[in-house]
């Protein structure tokens, strides 16, 4: 399947007020967001944004309040008017710009194709939990016993079909926004948008519905746009993040490329708080091999600790050391098998490339030997000692 | 000073050449009106003072359990209306009753969509405004008289004089309902693609609905406390006696029919008062 971009952005500018033509102007002339308050009473909202979103991946928009995350969100269903540029939304074959389209064609968007979820849940009050999760599809006017069947199916979802007839306040917080979760997933749209979702939530059950979340992700495979204003929970839940400071993007990258190459004193002050241990994944600090070293039937030599690998089509086949022979693989597969507790060097590590850094610490407890990385069963590269500690300093040299 | 009341402005004398001028022309209009809701009015009256007085008690009764699932209630409204039907009253109190329920119907008709219609047109809510406090501070008699001389004597005149009393009650409650909706839920309607129709048909009017409730009940107690006035002008029902009563001094009768004003007051307000407390939410 081609990748293709579900949401894009270019070149958009939101202006809040009366005096538009004027305000983008000033923009233009490089005018800063309290000038153009000051001579147009006018709100700069976003500023020349432009990146896109592929299909299926989460992209979480960071930064302070006032740096124009939730503004740029809420252009991509029009609750926001853009000022000027384009904003794409595509699904499949069926492309829209939101900027340009009419009333009806925006309520077909907003009905079919993105569906959003909000920080204070926003849930009807005089609906039932069912009824709250049916809104959008019987908005379309789907007859009442085939939205039952929806509901109930995307309640079950989220874990909440025995609670589908007690009213919202009924619910605990965290219970709330699974029935805002569920809501959105009703109309199938495919891209959802998530204005600080778990912001109000306390710690624990934020956290859980974080993996919640990145579970229902790995089943539904959606387009997920989501605001936030804490960089753990961007970490844990983003493919990519796009930093915002004063209506700019200041930063759009991987978590590793947030974490490991701040673009500017913004975002190292927000990484600066960071555990990387959490953040870092094997791609971004591993040692890459060479693609003649890793393709078809071929050994490579692990340096530091004298080790020699067979490969067979990519796939490692066995590991080799002259002193003690024969090593033991031992694929990784998210948890240590429990014989392994005592320190053993005849073993060698082979995890996925996007295992945590802190995983890998967990091998390395175990074994002097460095880990082995791969994607999708093929080597991509080698993590030893110089890596670990290059990584734990943050001064990996730059990847890609 | 003079100078100042030299030459009076003549403003009643417009008011009243208008009224002349209304009464010659469209009389056909307001009379063919008068007669339409005169008609529909005595009909209901007629079919409420037929309908044995134990079975309405019954149903108020039944209504106050159902609704309120209180037995106190239930006996207060089923005791105090035998008491009313006990001084001889009864006659009088479905008449004042009928008066009241088309009056508030007429106010609910024509506030609520105003209301909304306000909430939604700054402009508009800021004309309203001003004509919404001359109607409820003017005094009845004032308008009285005209409406006196459009509709002619009966029940019609205090009909209009009452939605006219009462009517503001109902519009500012719903404008503000309609206004007081919380954005987030206006912005979930949104979001979800509501038409401008369903946005005010499943967010802003379900929001509004206590509000609106609110100004139901008022506008019933308001209808109500202008039972005697509409009885200055023929009105039929508990006004009648209180009028009569004050014209002879007769402290009895005065009492007992201000008696079962009160008591048709408080059944009525109790049973239309929604409890608030499975609201909360947002």
């Amino acid at each position: 399947m081609i990748m293709s971009n579900a949401v894009e952005f270019e070149n958009i500018d939101v202006i809040f007020g009366n005096r538009q033509a004027e305000s983008l102007k000033l923009l233009d002339e490089g005018k800063t967001r309290e000038e153009i308050a000051a001579a147009t009473n006018n709100v700069l909202g976003v500023a020349d944004v432009t990146f896109n979103v592929p299909q299926g991946e989460i992209c979480v928009l960071m930064g302070l309040s006032g740096s124009g995350k939730s503004s740029l969100l809420r252009c991509v269903n029009g609750l926001n008017a853009v000022s000027r540029g384009s904003l794409r939304v595509r699904d499949g074959d069926w492309m829209e710009d939101v900027t340009k389209c009419d009333g009806a064609t925006l309520r077909k968007l907003r009905r079919e194709c993105v569906a959003m979820v909000f920080q204070q849940f926003a849930l009807f009050p005089w609906r039932t939990v069912e009824d709250n999760v049916g809104f959008g599809l019987e908005l379309g006017g789907m007859g009442p016993a085939e939205r039952r069947e929806i509901v109930r199916e995307k309640l079950a979802l989220v874990g909440l079909d025995k609670w589908a007839n007690k009213y919202a306040h009924e619910l605990s917080g965290g219970m709330q926004q699974r029935v805002g979760l569920a809501r959105a997933f009703a109309t199938d749209a495919p891209i959802l948008l998530m204005d600080e979702p778990f912001s109000a939530l306390d710690p624990l059950i934020r956290n859980r519905l974080q993996d919640e979340l990145l579970d229902l992700q790995e089943k539904l495979n959606k387009t997920i746009l989501f605001v936030s204003h804490d960089l753990d929970e961007a970490m844990k839940l983003g493919n990519s993040i796009a930093i915002m400071e004063g209506g700019y993007v200041v930063q759009h990258g991987t978590p590793e490329d947030i974490a490991l190459r701040p673009a500017n004193e913004y975002v190292a002050d927000f990484v600066a708080h960071m555990n990387p241990v959490n953040i870092l994944r094997g791609r971004a600090i591993m040692h890459r091999l060479d693609s003649d070293q890793k393709s078809g039937n071929t050994e490579f030599l692990l340096e530091d600790a004298n080790i020699r690998v067979t490969l067979q089509d990519g796939v490692v086949r066995s590991a080799n050391n002259g002193e003690r022979g024969e090593l033991k693989l031992i694929n990784y597969d998210g948890t240590l098998p429990d014989e392994l507790d005592a320190t053993d060097n005849s073993i060698v590590f082979v995890a996925q490339e996007d295992v945590l850094l802190k995983d890998l610490i967990e091998m390395r407890s175990i074994t002097q030997n460095p880990v082995i990385l791969t994607r999708d069963g093929k080597v991509t590269g080698t993590l030893g000692r110089k890596e670990f500690f290059d990584s734990l300093t943050q001064t990996a040299s730059v990847v890609d | 000073m003079e100078w100042l009341t030299e030459t009076k402005i003549p403003l009643g004398q417009w008011i009243s050449s208008l009224m002349d001028a209304l009464n010659e022309h469209a009389d056909f209009v307001f009379y063919t009106v008068s007669d339409v809701l005169e008609f529909i009015i005595e009909n209901t009256i007629d079919f409420l003072v037929w309908l044995p007085a134990l079975l309405i008690i019954a149903v108020f009764g039944a209504l106050a359990a159902v609704l309120h699932k209180s037995w106190k209630l239930t006996a207060f409204t089923v005791l105090s209306l035998l008491l009313v039907v006990n001084l001889g009253y009864w006659e009088e109190t479905m008449e004042t009753l009928a008066l009241v329920i088309y009056a508030t119907l007429f106010c609910m008709l024509i506030g609520v969509p105003l209301g909304v219609a306000s909430a939604h047109r700054p402009w508009l809510h800021q004309a309203m405004r001003p004509v919404l406090d001359l109607m409820q501070t003017i005094p009845t008699f004032v308008y009285l008289i005209p409406t006196l001389i459009l509709f002619g004597l009966g029940v019609v005149p205090g009909l209009i004089s009452t939605v006219i009393f009462a009517i503001a009650a109902p519009i500012r409650l719903t404008h503000l309902g309609i206004s007081n909706t919380p954005k987030s839920l206006l912005e979930a309607g949104e979001s979800f693609g509501c038409t401008p129709r369903q946005l005010l048909f499943k967010v802003e009017l379900p929001s509004a609905m206590p509000s609106i409730m609110a100004g139901l009940t008022q506008c019933i107690m308001l209808s109500l406390s202008m039972v005697v006035i509409a009885a200055l002008v023929g009105a039929d029902g508990l006004g009648k006696p209180v009028v009569r009563a004050l014209n002879t001094v007769n402290i009895a009768q005065g009492f007992e029919a201000g008696l079962a004003i009160v008591i048709l007051a408080i059944v009525l307000d109790r049973i239309c008062r929604r409890d608030h407390k499975e609201k909360s939410g947002q």
